[in-house]
């Protein structure tokens, strides 16, 4: 799973952005994006996974068939529309056939989001048959040697041919590249491989620290200055490209004064079912304290959304606290994720310490300024296996996690 | 770009023109993205069909809304806006 959907999404954009004759609800009480993790299970160990670190507690306990279908009609009937598969390598099931036909049958529009290992051609024909809509794929870098070293296997020369499959089956080609220190350099040369295999839309996804890639932020976070390099060559690349390929860059919140909207909003557009059917309103809610999470072997989505506690916690913004609660901005960024304050400060109902205007902003100035210590920055990136999660279940790690409030 | 109304359009490749009774709305469905069109954006768009001409358009949607004035400016207002959003696709 990569980390296009981590924060303010590019569908929220878009969905604020086209807003001219066009109707936008501010206030959205239906889910629009259901994200189907299917699997945490991964052949790659990328290091800036936001997949929880104890994800091997999860991997014996996945959903049947038949609950993932229950699932996507539920959420359906309450209007989600997007449908993410997702994971984990999303191809380690055999059912995603099944789940992409019953996809098909419902009316959403549906994306399959994959790291490319596993797609053969008597797959992607299926799913051409079955009515998949559209099959996102990451990508590492231009050189073989950064591929292979951040995603800890090699799987470079794959992901070549699996776009080349991907183009000959009529598919639009979505490539997502999320952008750490080891590849923000060669900005350009990406943005060239992406139009050279025909892609129609490109996500320049900047690291946000959730899961392993919170464990490994010393090691993967950029400059400041790389970072608005990277924004620039990608402008300029915008400007003489003209509108054949859609390039979306997500900006890393770490480096502005404000938090992004996360999600958009607790509860307001996105459903994310879990690996093992725990439903949440983010990719890491889990780590917040003193919340239930639903799993959907117990409730159907119609109660988790509408009417479970977990799901209402942080509506609206009587929950805040100052300077939240009085701040004139609060509507524009709903006081930023609740994952990054409370795993950052301790307090979940606290500002997101991104915010300039937060009483504990020193935490990220603190992060950025341990990011270019070299004697942090060169520990071991703690790469995405099964070993490393269990490790870290077993406290082993704790030398990596103990300044967090909770295990990313 | 002018719009003239012998063009036919016809929704853009990889995007998905449906109607959302959840929503209560038309919405245009495509990679990464979504759009949930307005009462008016979405009764034009749902006849954007590959074979009506622009002139047709107009024409089905005077009779009826016809006391709507200047339907014609807002209907090609809302083609160009689809056309440059890249929702739609010339065909002729």
């Amino acid at each position: 799973m990569t980390q296009a959907s981590l924060g303010q999404s590019v569908v929220q954009k878009e969905i604020q952005a086209q807003n001219n004759g066009v109707a936008a609800n501010v206030t959205q009480t239906q889910p629009l994006w259901l994200l189907a993790e299917v699997t945490y299970r991964c052949p790659l160990h990328c290091a800036f996974c936001y997949n929880p670190t104890d994800y091997d507690k999860h991997t014996q306990n996945e959903l049947t068939t038949e609950q993932w279908i229950q699932a996507l009609r539920d959420a359906r009937r309450l209007g989600a529309l997007q449908l993410g598969i997702s994971g984990g390598e999303p191809l380690l099931r055999d059912d995603i056939e099944d789940i992409v036909i019953e996809a098909k049958k419902l009316g959403y529009y549906s994306n399959l989001i994959t790291s490319g290992v596993g797609l053969t051609e008597k797959r992607i024909q299926a799913f051409k048959d079955g009515g998949l809509d559209h099959i996102q794929l990451s990508m590492h870098d231009i050189t073989e040697e950064i591929n292979n070293f951040i995603t800890n296997t090699k799987t470079f020369e794959l992901k070549k041919k699996v776009a080349a499959m991907i183009k000959n089956h009529g598919y639009p080609m979505v490539l997502n590249v999320v952008i750490h220190r080891y590849n923000i350099g060669h900005m350009r040369e990406i943005l060239e491989m992406a139009e050279a295999l025909g892609a129609d839309y490109i996500e320049l996804a900047n690291t946000q620290y959730y899961g392993w890639s919170l464990v490994n932020r010393s090691q993967l976070m950029p400059t400041k200055e790389q970072i608005d390099e990277a924004e620039r060559i990608t402008n300029e690349f915008r400007e003489k490209q003209g509108s054949k390929m859609k390039v979306f860059f997500v900006v890393p919140d770490y480096f502005s004064d404000r938090p992004k909207k996360c999600m958009n909003g607790w509860g307001e557009v996105f459903m994310i079912v879990t690996a093992n059917g725990d439903v949440l309103p983010c990719h890491s809610a889990r780590v917040l304290p003193n919340i239930e999470f639903p799993n959907v072997k117990d409730k159907g989505l119609d109660w988790v959304w509408n009417d479970s506690p977990a799901f209402n916690k942080y509506r609206g913004d009587s929950w805040m606290k100052e300077p939240c609660r009085s701040c004139a901005e609060k509507e524009k960024d709903l006081a930023g994720c609740r994952c990054q304050a409370f795993m950052l400060t301790g307090d979940a109902e606290g500002a997101d310490p991104v915010c300039s205007l937060s009483p504990n902003h020193h935490v990220i100035t603190q992060a950025i300024e341990d990011s270019r210590n070299p004697a942090i920055a060169s520990q071991p990136i703690i790469f995405r296996n099964d070993k490393n999660s269990k490790a870290i279940i077993a406290g082993e790690l704790n030398d990596r996690v103990k300044e967090f409030h909770a295990l990313p | 770009m002018s719009i003239q109304h012998t063009n036919i359009y016809a929704i853009a490749l990889h995007h998905r023109f449906q109607w959302e009774e959840a929503q209560d709305c038309f919405v245009i469905l495509f990679p990464e993205g979504m759009v949930k069109l307005n009462g008016g954006a979405g009764e034009v768009l749902n006849l954007v069909d590959g074979k009506r001409t622009v002139a047709d358009i107009v024409t089905e949607l005077k009779a009826k809304f016809s006391d709507v004035p200047d339907l014609d400016k807002d209907i090609v207002g809302m083609l160009e806006l689809a056309i440059e959003k890249a929702w739609l696709r010339q065909i002729n």
